[in-house]
């Protein structure tokens, strides 16, 4: 039993070590290319919605075709493989959007389909996005509850 | 009997097999840098005319292990075992490649490590005279491997700075008996002792730090190879890690320095092929990784430079990282490996 701890120490130590050799992300640059890209999108998007209301469309009606056009287009680059070029220079500011999530969807049914669309496209499309929308709804479950507490009390 | 083990880990080959031929297949990438001049070949494509980056890997390894029977000057019907391995599950390239070749097959998993662990397999097959010539080799794909152990290829995300680049590449050689070897070959470069090594584990999680996962089975054999022979590290002209890359590069000197070993050696006698595949403008963060990494800068580029008679005496050490697809899930730290071949020049 006295070992465990042991082990766990030496492991500690030799992590903090090769800690010294590895370069640090560069958290100041890659965050802020992941706000002006994201913000960019956001902008955008924000933009088309403002025209098609202006143009007599129904608001919600409006907000629906904005998202549906980003996931085409997220969807589409991703098939043309240029998606991974922009996220890996944009990273959160295209991952976070709803573009991302049609990249997670698309990427393991584009690399699965070889084992078949059933049972490789089909059983891995939700690879990636599966565990955030099960965590997701959860988290919406338990929040809902307690709004619906608070409102209660 | 005489016994061929001594020290701790480590054997004498009496036979010292030779290594007849050489043969090796690059990806696009590995092909534009710094060592595409030496690659017997490389693809334009790195689906090399398949359906699935699998089968293209196997083709590799077919097209390597074809051009190393080539070089031997050998019949394929005259190989007497094939020893390969990959990183994929099943040993998926060097099963379907060992479908198509007709030769006794033994497939080999040491992870990044199968290069060396094949050398040293196929030497101890010949000096123990259970073969004559013995094909060994090993193989991986960027994609097969990213799509297995990591995200789909076109999944959007950023690599840490820490993370290497899996090669897409396959090397071979054919190891000969001297009752088989030409001994009118120009060139005549024999393994002359290996250690094998033992599995280590030094906590590391963080499945993007490979290299300094590695690091300290590398080491532990290192210092048992030349404790077990009595050298020093300039006994060597080079001594080569497998994929340990830029960060575990560094790790790997540091810590030798600790051990006692003169800086200066160290700089001159030390290398990586992790960090001579490819160049830093490749945007491959921590360098390159993969069976093959160690396969192809061994059989293309360090095997040349021995048969030019610049490297006389090489240690190989392949690195490989034991974890699973499942273990990192499991919380499980990652196992390293290191077998050290020395091969030297006649």
């Amino acid at each position: 039993m006295k070992k465990e701890p042991e082990k766990k120490d030496i492991a500690k130590a030799y992590e903090k070590y090769t800690k010294k050799f590895t370069p640090r992300p560069d958290y100041i640059g890659n965050c802020s290319k992941a706000f002006f890209t994201g913000g960019l999108i956001c902008a955008a998007s924000l933009y088309c919605r403002n025209m098609l209301v202006e143009g007599g469309m129904e608001e919600e009606k409006a907000a629906t075709l904005v998202t549906v056009g980003l996931v085409v287009i997220a969807q589409l680059l991703t098939g043309f493989g240029v998606f991974d070029v922009i996220a890996k220079f944009a990273g959160a500011g295209v991952i976070v959007p709803i573009t991302g999530f049609a990249n997670s969807m698309v990427a393991p049914a584009m690399e699965y389909k070889r084992e078949g669309p059933v049972l490789g496209a089909g059983s891995k499309i939700f690879s990636i996005a599966g565990p955030v929308l099960v965590c997701g709804i959860t988290a919406a479950i338990i929040a809902g509850i307690i709004a619906r507490i608070i409102y209660i009390l | 009997m005489p016994y061929k083990k001594i020290g701790k880990q480590t054997i004498v080959f009496s036979e010292k097999p030779y290594i007849a031929g050489r043969g090796n297949v690059a990806g696009q990438k590995e092909g534009q840098g710094p060592l595409g001049e030496y690659f017997d070949m490389v693809l334009d494509d790195d689906m090399f005319g398949e359906k699935t980056w699998e089968m293209a890997e196997s083709k590799m390894l077919k097209e390597a292990m074809k051009k190393a029977i080539k070089r031997s000057g050998l019949k394929q019907e005259n190989i007497d075992a094939m020893l390969s391995g990959d990183l994929l599950n099943q040993l998926m390239s060097s099963s379907f490649t060992a479908r198509d070749m007709h030769i006794p097959f033994l497939g080999l998993y040491g992870a990044c490590s199968t290069m060396t662990e094949s050398l040293l397999m196929g030497s101890i097959l010949i000096d123990g005279g259970f073969a004559r010539n013995v094909l060994v080799g090993a193989s991986s794909h960027f994609c097969t491997a990213e799509r297995q152990f990591r995200m789909p290829v076109e999944h959007g995300n950023q690599r840490p700075p820490s993370a290497q680049w899996t090669a897409t590449a396959a090397g071979a050689a054919v190891l000969s008996s001297r009752d088989t070897f030409d001994v009118r070959s120009k060139y005549r470069i024999r393994t002359e002792s290996a250690t094998i090594g033992k599995v280590i584990d030094a906590g590391i999680k963080d499945v993007n730090q490979m290299g300094a996962a590695m690091v300290p089975a590398a080491v532990d054999t290192l210092l048992n190879h030349l404790e077990d022979t009595g050298r020093k590290l300039e006994y060597y002209d080079v001594v080569v890690t497998g994929d340990l890359g830029y960060i575990g590069k560094d790790i790997m000197t540091d810590l030798l320095k600790g051990a006692g070993i003169p800086g200066e050696q160290i700089t001159d006698h030390y290398d990586d092929c992790g960090t001579m595949l490819f160049s830093e403008e490749q945007d491959v963060h921590a360098g390159g990784s993969g069976c093959g990494c160690s396969a192809c800068v061994f059989t293309a580029y360090l095997l040349s430079l021995m048969e030019k008679k610049k490297i006389r005496k090489m240690l190989l050490m392949s690195t490989g990282a034991l974890l699973s697809t499942i273990s990192p899930g499991q919380g499980e730290s990652i196992p390293g490996i290191a077998h050290a071949v020395s091969v030297e020049v006649e």
